[in-house]
């Protein structure tokens, strides 16, 4: 039950685009057309449950065992950089179908910092989670994992508004990003609605 | 105007960061609730791009091309890490504001962008000044972000208080006002760009 809460909680309540700004330059960047934005939520939810036991595992027996915490940042993102690079060569050799779907995502993923937010606050054990949920490597992966379809499900909404904006007249100075960026706002305006269910 | 004062008012106003290049969306959407948490989130993002580019200026001779990706992004995570811990000593109560912005400047795209399209490039003075120009840009813009929705969220201005209280429209404070308040800065950005 508390597992079901915290999939409430983190794809409605506390969406990681939103309303917790995580991951807004992909969300603006490939969300042109429906087709795109799925391959890279599904690419994002794949590294971002990979990152996330790593980074857990590192932080809890290696950066908390010897006290060397204020490393984090540098061994999270290092870490982070070399897992994608991995799963880029593994899924080339063993999936070439897959490769070509996530492929070309991959190297941005890097530098979404909604990958290395919720490795730090998974980590951190400071993540928002509902009433009774205790922290920990599985609830930390159900996090992620119901974070990454909180971030396709808001990339993919957005992408089909975006569809049907770019058929419609806008005045000349909204034109791209801002035009964007308000339909992103009254987005986020239906989201509050969510906001108190858990 | 000399090649200094170019790339310094290049950053600031040409090719504004938030502004025209439309980088680094997270922190300006995120932190921007008041004007002095703009105004920090900026500086401390000035910080780090400055002195990144003066470090990445200085060894862009000594770091092989295949690995360049990977060694900035160590010196910027280093410096990442100062801020994190003088922040965390000195300003306790802003670092619980800033809270996960603070080390995610390292997955900032204008830093990293920065370093790649300038600093590599370029003589060490030249990188500081673009990196101070680029910082204090992007700290002016993430400070008027944030003055425009504290005086319609709460109507406030660095704490000083403008018009009474109840006629403030919370929503600016929240999370869509953000997104609703930089889309319109934009749009004036671009009309008066655009004359």
């Amino acid at each position: 039950m508390v597992y079901f809460l915290i999939f409430i909680s983190a794809i409605f309540v506390n969406n990681i685009v939103l309303s917790q700004f995580l991951g807004i330059c992909p969300f603006l960047g490939v969300s042109k057309k429906i087709d795109t934005a799925l391959g890279m939520g599904a690419a994002v939810t794949f590294v971002l449950v990979l990152a996330t036991i790593c980074t857990y595992l590192l932080q809890k027996f290696v950066l908390e065992a010897f006290g060397i915490e204020f490393l984090q940042t540098i061994v999270f993102i290092l870490v982070i950089a070399a897992l994608v690079q991995m799963i880029e060569i593994i899924l080339k050799k063993i999936s070439p179908s897959l490769y070509q779907a996530l492929g070309v995502f991959l190297p941005l993923i890097t530098t979404n910092c909604c990958i290395l937010g919720v490795a730090i606050l998974v980590a951190n054990d400071t993540m928002k989670l509902p009433a009774g949920a205790e922290s920990g490597l599985l609830t930390g992966v159900v996090f992620a994992f119901a974070t990454a379809l909180g971030f396709t499900l808001a990339l993919t909404l957005f992408a089909g508004l975006r569809e049907q904006l770019s058929m419609n007249k806008v005045p000349a100075a909204m034109k791209g990003t801002p035009i964007a960026l308000l339909t992103a706002g009254l987005l986020a305006m239906a989201f509050m609605g969510f906001s108190g269910v858990v | 105007m000399n090649k200094y004062a170019k790339t310094f008012l290049n950053g600031i106003i040409f090719e504004n960061p938030t502004l025209a290049l439309v980088l680094g969306m997270c922190p300006t959407l995120a932190t921007t609730t008041s004007a002095i948490n703009g105004m920090s989130m900026g500086l401390a993002t000035a910080f780090v791009l400055l002195c990144s580019n003066v470090v990445i200026s200085l060894l862009k001779n000594l770091i092989p091309d295949k690995v360049h990706i990977p060694a900035y992004i160590v010196i910027i995570a280093s410096f990442v890490t100062m801020v994190q811990l003088a922040m965390q000593a000195y300003l306790p109560a802003l670092y619980e504001t800033l809270g996960l912005f603070i080390p995610l400047i390292v997955v900032n795209c204008i830093v990293l962008g920065r370093a790649e399209a300038f600093a590599a490039k370029n003589s060490v003075g030249l990188s500081a000044i673009d990196g101070l120009g680029m910082g204090l840009g992007f700290t002016l813009s993430l400070t008027v972000i944030g003055a425009i929705r504290e005086l319609l969220g709460t109507g406030m201005i660095f704490n000083t208080r403008i018009y009474a209280d109840n006629y403030g429209m919370l929503i600016f404070v929240l999370a869509p006002g953000a997104f609703i308040a930089l889309a319109y800065i934009m749009a004036l950005v671009q009309k008066i760009i655009k004359k």
